[in-house]
């Protein structure tokens, strides 16, 4: 393989407390903690690890998204990412129009593979690796959790609900990644001075002629059903008799 | 024309309950009519199963070597060469749901609402966000196909009381031979599928190796529950992967859900939302689970499990 290609979506951080706003307009995201989203750090790992053992040349990161996502690039570099491309836009795109737009990447750049994350934990869609696979009428492995390189394939390990699949694909491929996949390496402070210096490529979303006007309507953001706080008992004996009061005959 | 087809899931020889549940959501949408495609090899009994689920108007069975098994590059342009006739397209939110419908959607050029959890009007319906930490209310465009993936924990299967007719299908679409199956490693018993158990025993980090968690399945035994897993104990492995719950694992919603060793990280709990009771044993009186557990009981789950065994079902 020589190059691959992954794609980084910044999020709010899966440590942070996700909250509506008031005026049900969208959740609270103003002074939260930003990250790439865990999915796509698993991803570029994977890919960072595929160079190091030989079996590619070149990791590209690809992000779409405001200036501010120059941050999360700037971590994708120091993690060791080659190049960096900024796709800016002001504002959010659905999983199709970010496929469409990455579909623009690939006929520019020609990866033997695209490697995204499964899921973004913002909008949850678990969408765009597939459409993404659609549309440039290529194979999909989603929910990666081992990856092994073969002559012009690919042999993937899946997570899905009724255990491992394995599947071959050829190449050129997209694969999303699951959280076994790896564990993302730390950056280290000199590679972080190094990726300062390494510039980023940034292209105006609308150079690609692609509609990414939403085409869904988000008419109302709310909390989500609060369980109550239950009842606390001392013992087995309490435990048992509190399960038959609420009928559980076990 | 306002009918509905469904992607049926099924693993050869049974349909998986999602499907009977995407029915349920179907049947919010007033629709004039529910068809259900099934795409296998060899599954005339699937095909009559679903012939059976309440609601459903017409089986569309597509029945073909290369559709056995569940690749999504290989049922997607099916599903997208039957789509045409339909308003909806629906699959359940499960990983062959997941996996299928989104390729099924940029075939036909349109986006996809995925993890249906409410049906509040012909084009509008509730999804979850941040992990479901904020419901968000979608509404589709007017025109074009509605594909999307019904999140199953939100529905009751409807009832297998139906008798709708099967049809043999067959499309045009060119099939793909860059993605080849080569197995699918299971190792679930025969305890009760999670996703559809009525009670569920669960256990955390804090069971602390794989063979401490034979308490774990020794108890759901004894009370006839299937068992799950939190993230942290799938990869110290002590359990398989299939057996996660939360976000990234699966999303359940028995009447019971016992955890024992789990310190109710958001992810975990949710999987866990719409349980009926849930009850959490926890050594750390802090432990978070505890601030959405019905029942709470600060203990060793060690001590725990064995008196728990003594007095259920017993
Ligand atoms: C993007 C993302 C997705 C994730 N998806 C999931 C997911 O789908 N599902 C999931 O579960 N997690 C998921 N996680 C991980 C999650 O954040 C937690 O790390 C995980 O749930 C912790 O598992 P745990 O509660 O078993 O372990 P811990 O948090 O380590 O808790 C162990 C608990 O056991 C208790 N304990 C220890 N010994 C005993 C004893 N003898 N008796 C009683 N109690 C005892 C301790 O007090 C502690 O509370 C995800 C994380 C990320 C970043
Ligand atoms: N704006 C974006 N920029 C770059 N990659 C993205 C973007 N949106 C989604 N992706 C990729 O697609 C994956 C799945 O996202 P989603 O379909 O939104 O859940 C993410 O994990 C990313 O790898």
């Amino acid at each position: 393989m020589e190059k691959i290609m992954v794609c980084l979506k910044r999020v709010v951080d899966y440590n942070v407390r996700i909250r509506v706003k008031p005026d049900q307009s969208g959740v609270v995201t103003e002074g939260v903690k930003m990250s790439i989203n865990p999915f796509d750090e698993i991803a570029l790992e994977e890919a960072l690890r595929l160079r190091e053992q030989g079996k590619a040349t070149e990791v590209l990161v690809v992000t779409i998204g405001s200036a501010d996502c120059q941050q999360q690039l700037r971590t994708g570099l120091a993690m060791g990412a080659d190049r960096a491309v900024l796709i800016e836009s002001d504002h959010d795109v659905e999983p199709l129009a970010a496929a469409r737009i990455l579909l623009k990447m690939i006929e520019k750049e020609n990866p033997d593979l695209a490697l995204l994350g499964k899921q973004a934990i913002d909008d949850d869609c678990n969408q765009t690796a597939q459409m993404l696979a659609a549309l440039w009428d290529r194979p999909q492995a989603t929910f990666a959790s081992k990856l092994e390189v073969n002559d012009g394939s690919l042999r993937v390990t899946r997570e899905v609900d009724a255990g491992l699949e394995v599947i071959d694909v050829d190449l050129p491929a997209v694969v999303s990644s699951d959280l076994r996949l790896n564990e993302p390496r730390y950056v280290k402070l000199p590679d972080i001075m190094k990726a300062k210096k390494k510039s980023i490529e940034t292209i105006a979303i609308d150079s690609f002629g692609v509609d990414t006007t939403p085409a869904f309507a988000v008419t109302e953001y709310a909390a989500p059903p609060v369980r109550g706080k239950g009842i606390m008992v001392d013992d087995v004996a309490g435990l048992v008799d509190a399960l038959k009061e609420k009928g559980f005959s076990l | 024309m306002k009918s509905v087809l469904i992607v049926a899931e099924h693993d050869g020889s049974a349909l998986n309950p999602s499907t009977a549940k995407t029915v349920r959501c179907a049947q919010a949408l007033a629709a004039d009519s529910i068809d259900v495609a099934v795409f296998g090899s060899g599954i005339d009994a699937v095909a009559a199963q679903a012939a059976r689920l309440n609601g459903v108007n017409r089986v569309l069975s597509v029945d073909r070597a290369e559709n056995a098994h569940p690749l999504a590059a290989v049922i997607a342009p099916q599903v997208a060469a039957l789509a045409p006739d339909y308003r909806y397209v629906f699959g359940p939110s499960t990983t062959f749901g997941k996996d299928v419908m989104p390729r099924v959607a940029a075939l036909l050029g349109v986006g996809q609402i995925s993890d249906i959890m409410e049906v509040l009007s012909a084009d509008t319906f509730q999804r979850p966000i941040y992990a479901g930490n904020a419901i968000v209310t979608v509404r589709a465009p007017a025109d074009g196909p509605i594909v999307a993936t019904v999140r199953v924990a939100s529905f009751r299967a409807v009832a297998e009381d139906g008798s709708a007719s099967v049809e043999t299908a067959t499309t045009d679409a060119t099939l793909p031979t860059h993605t080849r199956f080569v197995e699918l490693q299971s190792d679930t018993g025969d305890r009760p599928d999670l996703q559809v158990a009525n009670v569920v025993v669960s256990g955390g980090r804090g069971v602390g190796s794989k063979e401490k968690f034979d308490l774990l399945y020794a108890l759901a035994d004894r009370i006839g529950a299937g068992v799950g897993a939190s993230r942290a104990a799938v990869d110290a492995g002590y359990v398989p992967n299939d057996m996660q719950v939360g976000q990234t694992g699966k999303i359940i919603s028995p009447n019971l859900y016992l955890a024992f060793g789990i310190s109710g990280a958001i992810q975990h709990l949710t999987g866990i939302k719409d349980a009926g009771t849930i009850v959490a044993v926890n050594k750390d009186p802090d432990a978070p689970i505890f601030e959405i557990a019905d029942i709470g009981l600060v203990g060793d789950l060690f001590a725990v499990i064995p008196e728990l065994e003594k007095q259920f079902g017993g």
